[in-house]
Parts: structure tokens; sequence; C-alpha cells
């Protein structure tokens, strides 16, 4: 493919900003003076700070790109990932589930599994926590650099060890403020630059009804029905009809519950950010504050994809088309760099590309503020040296930077040699999340779910996760690392899409069932007194002061109300 | 200790940008070519940057007011 070439001031705009990032770094270096300004900003974000950081410490590059081959290859169902599979779950982390994170003072996600059952569980949460984070801090680092070299020409370790190091420093330096801040502007350079690629797309391809009518022509030379990509819910009735091959079920189950709450509810890389709130009523409000951008982020990633392979079908005006892999099918990977350098002429394109940098960094970030928290907090001072001196854990904050990404690097290098190895670690992390939302919506909703419970519950979940997906395959795949594994297949799914949600329904269930079983057979080991505050039977309601207009429960309701809404346009 | 206004550096940044663009814009007027469907596409987006660069510095100053009286 033909490489992008860099102008003087795309140059500059890149220089400039990578000028400011480090800059609020050393800023923000004399505000960090203990433990708790560098691993939770000395709870003093405002909502807004908290919840920009919150949707963009979500926003790595994967997703970006991602999302957009996404919208290449399933078209506007992609929304289903921000319409059904993450604002629901975030309405209800802000509603219901803040009140026990934040209302507990605990300072991370294991650390709350440990006040509200025990050692164990936490254990298991903190250990496999920081390995997920430094490791998906390392793939998408290898990818970024990967795509850098094919459109830039850039050479490989340079991109590995600049952007490395540029993370490196302005989190060392500033702690999670540094990365916040930096996140709240990645946002804002994410939106600039992409909102005109999408605008120049749109009017190129005729608007929303000449999108339409090109995509229905992709739809029907692969066999579906000619409303297929440009409709959300209407061919979901089963699975064969929608080129995702998901029904409408295992969507609203898989995605839609388990995988999205499991995630937005429960991870810790996002809930740091809410934890990092003023106050209690910021802190309920940083999901809900997050959730209005969310649900227009389809707009700006998914819409990128639609337009690439509509114009990929039958040339617009500019005649751009998607480049082919040496197979012969679209390169869907490529869409947002090859629309970036098709229709950005030098100066714009610096600023599209500085986009896709920022996404990447702020994913990074986000990884890497969750690793140095939990390893500080929950593995060195909770097991290591639990007498710890503060400063000593400020210090032990930078160094886990530190350490945590050389580690990254060296996952990034590995990933480059050992690409199946990788493939198969993140099967490994899914396996563990899956079931992780019934743990802790039992823990906080049972009084009466003690601590053998949720970790034989969780123990038993990420097994029948990896049993599930040893006995099962999509259909056409031969490869270990898609299913089957087991030796015998009992079922074959439609797609890999619909292995995985069934995947998470199964350990969720399990997961579920189990931690009753258990909490039934084994003792509470808490007291009432200690559970105050972490489980809702026994933590007064936050008081809601104000009008109620501007409670969370009428925000959330209102934020639920605005993406039906926009279900039933793109129905 | 309260942190520093985070719309200060946000605000900066997109003023410096936007300027960029527009200086872009204004020196290589858009080739006559379709690929940027002849729109300045430099010029205009830089001027929507400066503006919102502009407001949120505006926002910075104003609150940085309030707090004084």
């Amino acid at each position: 493919m033909e490489r992008i070439h860099l102008g003087l001031i795309d140059a500059a705009i890149l220089v400039v900003y990578f000028a400011f990032v480090l800059g609020i770094g050393f800023v923000l270096k004399r505000y960090m003076r203990s433990s708790s300004d560098f691993f939770l900003s000395g709870r003093l974000i405002p909502a807004w700070i908290a919840g920009l950081a919150f949707l963009s410490a979500n926003l790595g590059a994967q997703e970006v790109i991602g999302m957009a081959a996404s919208g290449a290859k399933y078209g506007i169902m992609t929304s289903h990932f921000y319409w059904v599979g993450a604002i629901p779950a975030m309405v209800f982390v802000a509603v219901f589930m803040m009140p026990f994170y934040y209302g507990s003072r605990a300072r991370s996600v294991p650390e709350y599994l440990k006040l509200r059952f025990d050692e164990k569980t936490r254990a298991l949460n903190a250990v496999t926590f920081a390995v997920m984070t430094i490791f998906s801090s390392g793939i998408s680092m290898y990818a970024m650099a990967l795509l850098l070299n094919l459109l830039l020409g850039w050479d490989f370790n340079l991109s590995v060890w600049l952007s490395a190091g540029i993370v490196l420093l302005y989190i060392s330096l500033g702690g999670l403020t540094s990365a916040i801040y930096n996140e709240v502007m990645q946002f804002f350079l994410i939106v600039a630059g992409f909102a005109p690629l999408v605008f120049l797309g749109m009017r190129d391809v005729g608007g929303w009804s000449g999108l339409q009518a090109r995509l229905a022509e992709v739809a029907t030379s692969e066999s579906y029905a000619a409303g297929a990509l440009t409709n959300s819910w209407k061919f979901m009735g089963s699975a064969s009809e929608n080129p995702m091959g998901v029904g409408w079920f295992a969507l609203l189950m898989g995605l839609g519950f388990v995988l999205s709450f499991g995630y937005w509810c429960t991870d810790f890389l996002v809930v740091q950010r809410a934890m990092a709130a003023e106050s209690m009523p910021a802190a309920r409000r940083t999901p809900l504050v997050a959730a209005v951008p969310k649900m227009l982020f389809p707009f700006l990633v998914i819409l990128p994809g639609m337009i690439a392979i509509a114009l990929t079908q039958r040339h617009g005006a500019s005649g751009f088309s998607l480049p082919t892999k040496p197979d012969g099918s679209p390169n869907y990977d490529l869409v947002i760099p090859m629309m970036l350098g098709h229709y950005f002429p030098s100066g714009i394109l610096g600023l599209g590309l500085t986009a896709l940098m920022a996404s990447f960094m702020s994913g990074m970030a986000g990884n890497v503020t969750a690793f140095n928290t939990v390893w500080t907090y929950d593995i060195y001072e909770g097991y290591l040296r639990p007498n710890a001196s503060d400063a000593t854990l400020l210090w032990m904050g930078r160094a886990a930077t530190v350490v945590g990404i050389a580690i990254s690097v060296a996952a990034a290098y590995f990933a480059a040699h050992f690409n199946n190895i990788m493939d198969l670690l993140q099967l490994v992390f899914a396996f563990v999340n899956a079931p992780l939302f019934a743990t802790f919506l039992l823990g906080m909703f049972w009084r009466r779910t003690t601590g053998h419970g949720a970790f034989f519950g969780l123990v038993s979940g990420i097994v029948a996760a990896a049993l599930h997906h040893g006995l099962t395959q999509p259909r056409g795949t031969v490869t270990i690392a898609k299913g089957g594994w087991l030796g015998q297949v009992l079922h074959l799914y439609p797609s890999e899409m619909a292995q995985n949600f069934w995947t998470a329904i199964f350990a969720w269930t399990t997961c579920f069932l189990i931690t009753i079983a258990v909490s039934l057979v084994t003792r509470q080991q808490k007291s009432d007194a200690q559970l105050a505050g972490l489980v809702s039977s026994l933590t007064l309601r936050p008081d809601e002061q104000g009008p109620w207009l501007t409670q969370p429960r009428t925000l959330g309701a209102l934020v639920l109300f605005l993406v039906l809404i926009l279900n039933l346009i793109f129905w | 200790m309260r942190y520093f206004d985070l719309r200060l550096p946000l605000g900066w940044l997109f003023v410096v940008l936007g300027l960029l663009l527009a200086i872009a814009g204004l020196a290589t007027p858009p080739p006559a070519d379709t690929r940027s469907l002849a729109i300045n596409i430099n010029l205009c987006w830089g001027g929507v940057m400066v503006a919102f660069g502009l407001l949120c510095l505006w926002l910075a100053r104003r609150e940085a007011r309030r707090r004084k009286n």
C-alpha cells in the first residue's frame, strides 16, 4: 500500500501535542505528595473531568481501529457494542454500585473485595488484573507500532520506545492526575481529529441515504437482505440473517448483560477514574457524564468503517477504496489510517495522526495507572510489606510504573514474535473476566454471600468458561485458539462472536449459582458492622440532596431514554 | 490543594493547533483535485478549534475570578 508522507506542519502538530502532554506531567509533579495523591488524585477530580477520563481510558487505539473495522464488516449493528454493550452498564454502576465503591473508601476494586469478602478473593482478582493490564498495554503498543510502521514507515523499535517513554514520563511525574488530565485532552483531540473525517466521508458518499444505497449493494452481494448493514435490530431475529452471526438473545444476555456489566462495573481501569472524584455525588455522576459522549461515539468510529466499505463497493467523487489482503478480502483494520491518508491534506493529517496516537496513549496510560495502584496497594502493601510507610508506597508507585511499562515493552516484542501465544493469553483473560459481575452483584446486594462462596464461585465460573470454549467451535475454523481443544465439539456456533457471548453467559451463570450454593453452606465470617457501607441492605442510602432533576437516578433514566431513541432511529 | 484548571492547557492546546491548521490552510489552498472535495478543511477546522480553545480559556478565567471573590 501507499505510504503516507508527513509534511512539516504535521510534524509540528505532533510535537506540540507531545510538549503539552509532558508539560502537564511536569506541572503536576509538585502536587504529588502522598500515595493518595499519586494513586487516587487525592480524590479531588470534578465530575466532568473524571467522566471524560472514564470514557477515554477505555478508548485505546485498538478500540478505535477495531470499531471502524467492525463497522466495515457488520455495519450499524456494531453500535450494539455501545448502545447495548456499554450505556446500560454505565448507568447501573453510577446509580447502584458507586455508593459502595466510593462510600467504602476502598482504594481499588481488589481492596473492595478484601473488605467485602476475604484475602483469597482479593488476591485472585489483584493478581489476574495486574497481569492482564500489563499484557493488554503491551499488545496495544505492538498494534500501534505495527500500524505506524505500515503507514508512515516508522521504525518498529522507535515507535515502541518513544510511546512507552512518553507515557512513562507523564505518569511517573504526575500519577493518576496526570493520566486523567491527559485522557481528557486526548478525548477532545480524538473528537477533533475524527469529526472532520466523518464529515468529508459522508459528503463523499452522498449522506446517509447515499450510504444506505451503497451498503444495500454490499449486503446483497454477501447474500443478506438489503438493509442488513444499515439496520441495527431488524435482522437480529436469527443468527443467520445478519453478518454478525448472532441472535438477539445471545446479544442481550452475552454482550448487553454479562460482558458489558462485567467490564464497566468491575474493571478497576475505569472504576478508578470514578474513585478519584471529589465527592460521592461527583463519583456517581462520573459514568453518567461518560455515557453521553459514549452513545455518540458510533458516529465517530463506526461510520468511517461503513463509509469505507460503501466507497469500495462503488467509488465516490474522491475515488477511495479499501486495500485488500493477499487473499483478496478487504483489510478492515486499515479503515481509519487509509481514510486519514486519503481525505486529509497536510495539516489536518497531522491532527488525525495525533488523534490516533492520543487514543493509543490514553489506553496505555489507563492500563499503567490501574496496574501501579493494584500492584502497590493490593500486592506490595497487601502481602509483601504490610507496614510500608506512605513515602515508600509513593516511591513504589513510581517504581511500579517503570517496571510495568518495561514489562509491557517486553510483551510488545513478545507479541511481535509469538502472535498465537498472545491470542491464547487474551482468551484466558476473557475467561477470567466473564464471571466477575456475578460476584459483585451478589456481594453488593445479598448480605449472606460469603468469602468462600465468592472465591469458589469465581473459580468455577472461570473453569466453566474454559470448558465451554473447549467443547464448542465457531463454524469453519480449525485453530485451537478458536475452541474445540478438548477433542470433542458438542456445539457449532454460527460465528466466533456468538461463541464468545455464550461462553460469557455460561461462565456468569455458573459463578452466580455456585456462589449462592457455597454461601448457603458456609458461615458468614464478617459481622454486620464490618459489612456496613459494602452491602446494600447495611448501607444508608446516600443522601440525595438537590432537586430531583439533577439526581443520579433521574440523569440515568434520561441517558437510557436517549439511547432508546438512538436504537429506534437506526432500528 | 486543588489542581490547576484543566481548561487552561486544553484551551491553549486547541488555540495553538487551530492556528497551525489555519496557517496550513492559508499557505496551501486545497488543490483542485477531488480528494478533499474542494473544501479548505484546514482553514475551516482550524477556525473551529481556535474558537473551542478560546471558549475553554474564557470559562477557566471566569471560574478563577469567581473563586477570587
